[in-house]
């Protein structure tokens, strides 16, 4: 347990992050404080890198899980695992990071199973302990383990919702997709490739949020049109790179690809 | 004729045998004609056509049409075979008690020739038009075709119209459409073929060539939503029926007026003209203000409203730069000089002019005050400045001041190559402040207020299956839907007090039925039992130094039914009758029987509706709800239930579609329909017994395709003639013991759904 090596967990370069408001300011505030956070906002707007700028500024460690269905409370605590001399038992992600005083990323929360969720209870209160029922341990979490977790109310079903005693343990962040020139300039230097292409982009994309929820379930992510960028950057013709990175991966709807084909035409003459 | 022939042709004139006296006066034009646009070969051809036809004995009217038209049709075909065509098809015409067709026959011709082209095409239109003919000419006895065909002559007329219209292909499918549903309605048949009827013009509508406004309604709105922000109410008008002045789009509070129908247009497609037209129209409403009328002259508005169609056609290319090339090939290209300020007005002209010198750079005009204009007009845009429609009307004004000619007042204006398709009228531009004499224009009032609400849902229209053609009719049915009145729940109650004894034998059954059925859930972590078959793996793994599985539990869990039933009760006159053995009346047995089955499903839970429907042709499908899926088993459904009559006949396709729009609301793993009837589908307006079992097939798959499970209680005893083909070879339970159906119905359901 003492084995760890935190220095895997470090961020060593730092990530490139565009600020969209005061969330930089907000977010070492309760950082400072220890106090849960979730991040919520669309996919593809940012969540995640925002967390590994913030790790990488503060310097601390960053675990990230990404939850799934099937995941169960003991693939976040962990386990007994069998051995050549009986069993052992091998730390969660959950545990490490509250043993190491890393910040404990839960992605996409609203994936994990409800009773996965209500193991993060104790750690995200004035406890800030972590029982191992299991192996008969408490763990007292590190002064300087915090919890984050990210979630998508886009996609948000009566299914898919975290419960109100979780809900009420954090503070949240509001992400959306940054402002038109922001997001241009992110785009324009993730690929790197020159501004007044990467406004056009970013028009392509407002055009297709606007189709939200009139067929489409959500808008061309930040993330696409870097991809897109990117695609363009290799020498891909303006088009043809936002048929394959903008177009075809969010929509099977004729009526909604033709239009947004007509838009990328109008957009780039 | 033997004397007097004072012809330059005399050789021609002895082989046209014909003796009307008006051909003497016009032989030699024809001729001259004649030999210009045939060889020797076709003349010789042409005046034995025109013979045939004179023998025919119809009258002065359709030889002249020959004589006239032949050449030119022969000139523009490029093949002499149509001149023996056409006389063939006139006598054969002659012939038969169809003679009167002959001159609206001979008069659709050049017309027709000139919109086909080709022989081929001549000829593919002859044999849509003659096999019409063919099978609308009716006989009586048999033997001869006695009774001349009603809707031809109307077709005849209407040629030009449709082919202007549709392509042959949809002439073809119009025109068949009309022989397969009036063949035997010689009234209807000339409604429809004159054009009149409702289902005429719908037909007409689907085989419209071009790109349909109701095809492409959804891209329209996402194309405003997505590049435009706004969502538009879109009403379409129709260009094929207003010839007298040709509509143009506008928009105002009610939304905006496009045409139902755009051809490509010099490569511009179909949904693209609808594109620009409505991007036009958005950028309107996005830069331009209302500005005040009263002052202006009529010139200096046109003016005005040129220059703001081109300052806000800028501001949208600024946005959308592909767009140039739609709006560059849909804009006309005005020729320099072709109009003459000394005969007519070039007002119209020389605004087109400018307005393409924005659009185009490349335009190539010389004339100093356009170019000055607009060097003025790119100065108000620079640098990205939006300059506003005020600014616009003061350039516009000084423009028509310095470009006004004597002659811009005459008559006669230049309108060719002028008028640019995708703008609108701009009538939102302006406000009048001064009261018109004429009366308010009544888009700005109210009127809708005043329009009293129907009772009830507004009718929904369904398509009926034509096995016949293997296509459906389009919005052929129309279905009114209402909440059933309600009776005595009273009534209801006792059918169940005096079924206890069954009610109490249900309720044993439903028991079982409940839901405990237990599903088994592996790879658990943690659960109840362990499963053997994991846990014996993960001990491989572990034995062989791989990292066993964990999860080698199992537990379970309760499966929960999830089920919504409609249950529809056919309500046709027949439920009246008393069959052979029982005391009650089929409606009565029904009746009881959906009574004991809705309050078994209450018990159960399930999610539950009860409709009824009869039908009074297609125009009245009457859709009874009794029961919806969100109300309980109380006394407003007994009411409603205790109060069912029996009326009418059972179009059932219409019925079946409906109740499924109800099912595909509903959010259930399993939905099932039961239809409850006594007899097939049947309607006084359908001749044909097979069709509206057909329809009521198709209906049963459609409704498949969307996973909805259909399934018949028939009280018919010779249903098994036809409710196979209906509803596949499990779909369908025949009751022959109708007084049976109230407990019969009950186990049944249990049956389908454990």
């Amino acid at each position: 347990m003492t084995d760890i090596d935190i220095s895997q967990y470090k961020i060593t370069e730092e990530p490139y992050y565009e600020a969209q408001g005061n969330e930089i300011k907000l977010y070492e505030a309760a950082y400072d404080a220890r106090m849960p956070v979730m991040v919520k906002g669309p996919t593809g707007c940012g969540k995640s890198r925002f967390i590994e700028h913030m790790a990488y500024k503060l310097g601390k460690p960053l675990i990230t899980v990404a939850c799934n269905e099937d995941m169960t409370a003991s693939d976040l605590v962990g386990r007994y695992l069998l051995d050549a001399n009986g069993t052992r038992w091998l730390d969660g992600p959950l545990t490490t990071a509250a043993r190491i005083g890393a910040i404990c990323y839960l992605d996409e929360i609203v994936e994990a199973r409800q009773d996965t969720t209500v193991v993060i209870h104790p750690l995200t209160d004035h406890r800030r302990t972590l029982p191992l029922d299991k192996k008969g341990e408490l763990i007292a979490a590190h002064p300087d383990f915090q919890l984050v977790i990210s979630y998508n109310p886009g996609y948000q079903s009566m299914m898919k919702d975290l419960k109100q005693s979780t809900k009420q343990r954090f503070t949240g962040l509001d992400f959306g997709y940054p402002d038109t020139k922001v997001e241009a300039a992110i785009v324009a230097k993730e690929a790197s490739i020159d501004e007044e292409t990467s406004a056009k982009l970013v028009k392509v994309a407002h055009a297709a949020r606007h189709l939200k929820g009139h067929g489409l379930d959500e808008g061309i992510s930040t993330r696409l049109l870097v991809y897109a960028a990117t695609l363009m950057n290799k020498g891909i013709e303006a088009k043809e790179a936002c048929h394959m990175a903008l177009v075809t991966p969010i929509t099977d709807d004729k009526d909604i690809r033709d239009t947004l084909m007509h838009s990328i035409d109008s957009i780039f003459a | 004729m033997t004397t007097e022939v004072t012809t330059e042709y005399p050789h021609h004139r002895k082989l046209l045998k014909c003796s009307f006296e008006q051909i003497e006066d016009c032989f030699d034009d024809y001729m001259k004609d004649a030999l210009r646009n045939l060889t020797n070969d076709g003349v010789e051809k042409y005046l034995a056509g025109a013979s045939q036809v004179c023998m025919i004995g119809r009258g002065w009217e359709p030889v002249s049409i020959y004589l006239e038209e032949m050449p030119q049709m022969v000139h523009r075909l490029g093949d002499e075979a149509i001149l023996e065509i056409v006389s063939t098809h006139v006598w054969d015409m002659s012939r038969s008690p169809n003679g009167k067709a002959i001159p609206p026959f001979m008069q659709c011709l050049p017309e027709a020739c000139r919109r086909l082209g080709t022989l081929e095409q001549m000829q593919h239109f002859f044999a849509i038009l003659f096999s019409m003919l063919e099978t609308t000419t009716t006989s009586v006895h048999g033997h001869h075709k006695t009774h001349s065909s009603q809707g031809f002559p109307v077709l005849l007329e209407k040629i030009p119209y449709l082919l202007s219209q549709l392509s042959l292909e949809g002439l073809k499918n119009w025109i068949e459409y009309g022989v397969r549903n009036y063949h035997n309605h010689p009234e209807r048949q000339k409604d429809y073929f004159a054009i009149q009827s409702a289902d005429s013009k719908a037909m007409l509508q689907r085989e419209r060539h071009g790109t349909l406004y109701m095809d492409h309604e959804r891209q329209l709105d996402m194309y405003m939503r997505s590049m435009w922000q706004t969502e538009e109410y879109f009403v379409p008008y129709s260009l094929g029926f207003d010839e007298l002045r040709k509509p143009q789009p506008y928009y105002d509070e009610l939304g905006m007026r496009i045409p139902d129908v755009y051809d490509d247009l010099n490569e511009v497609s179909g949904i693209n003209r609808y594109r620009m037209t409505i991007a036009h129209m958005a950028a309107h409403k996005r830069w331009t203000t209302r500005q005040v009328a009263d002052n202006l002259s009529p010139f200096q508005r046109i003016a005005v409203e040129a220059f703001e169609d081109s300052r806000v056609e800028q501001l949208i290319l600024r946005e959308y730069p592909g767009l140039r090339k739609y709006f560059c090939a849909l804009h006309p290209v005005p020729i320099e000089g072709s109009c003459d300020s000394e005969k007519e007005s070039c007002v119209r002209h020389r605004l087109a002019m400018f307005s393409r010198a924005i659009l185009d750079s490349n335009h190539g005009y010389q004339n100093p005050d356009i170019l000055e204009y607009v060097e003025k007009f790119w100065d108000a845009l620079k640098d990205g400045a939006e300059s506003n429609t005020k600014e616009m009307l003061n350039l516009a004004i000084s423009f028509t001041a310095r470009t006004r000619r004597q002659n811009d007042l005459a008559p006669k204006v230049r309108f060719e190559n002028t008028e640019v398709d995708y703008r609108d009228d701009n009538r939102h531009m302006w406000v009048f402040i001064e009261e018109a004499d004429e009366p308010e224009d009544d888009t700005s009032e109210p009127q809708s207020k005043e329009t009293i609400e129907p009772e009830g849902l507004p009718p929904r229209h369904y398509h009926e299956w034509d096995y016949n053609s293997t296509s459906y009719k389009p919005d052929w049915v129309t279905l009114y839907e209402s909440l059933h009145a309600p009776g005595n729940p009273a009534d209801i109650d006792k059918i169940l007090e005096k079924h206890s004894a069954l009610a109490n034998y249900l309720k044993r059954i439903l028991d079982l039925l409940k839901p405990q059925h237990y599903v088994r859930q592996r790879y658990q972590e943690e659960g109840s039992e362990l499963d053997l078959d994991v846990a014996i793996r993960s001990i491989i793994d572990f034995k062989s130094g791989a990292q066993p599985d964990p999860r080698i539990n199992m537990s379970h869990r309760h499966d929960g039914r999830d089920f919504a039933v409609l249950l529809l009760m056919d309500l046709s006159a027949s439920l009246d009758e008393i069959p052979e053995g029982c005391t009650q009346s089929i409606l009565e047995l029904s009746q009881e029987a959906v009574t004991l089955l809705g309050w078994s499903i209450e018990q159960l839970g399930d999610k539950f509706a009860i409709a009824g429907f009869h039908s009074d042709t297609r125009h009245n499908v009457r859709y009874h709800h009794l029961k919806g899926f969100s109300e309980h088993w109380d006394d407003s459904v007994k009411a409603r239930l205790a109060n069912i009559e029996a009326g009418f006949s059972t179009r059932m396709g219409a019925a079946v579609r409906h109740a499924s729009h109800y099912l595909e609301g509903q959010k259930a793993d399993k939905k099932l329909l039961l239809i409850l009837t006594d007899g097939e589908p049947a309607d006084i307006d359908v001749t044909d017994d097979k069709l509206l079992i057909m329809d009521t097939h198709k209906a049963v798959e459609e409704l498949s395709a969307k996973g909805i499970y259909t399934h018949c209680i028939s009280l018919d005893k010779k249903a098994d003639d036809y409710i196979q083909d209906i509803f596949g070879s499990n779909g369908y339970t025949v009751i022959d013991h109708v007084d049976k159906l109230p407990e019969k119905l009950p186990m049944l359901f249990a049956a389908l759904t454990s």
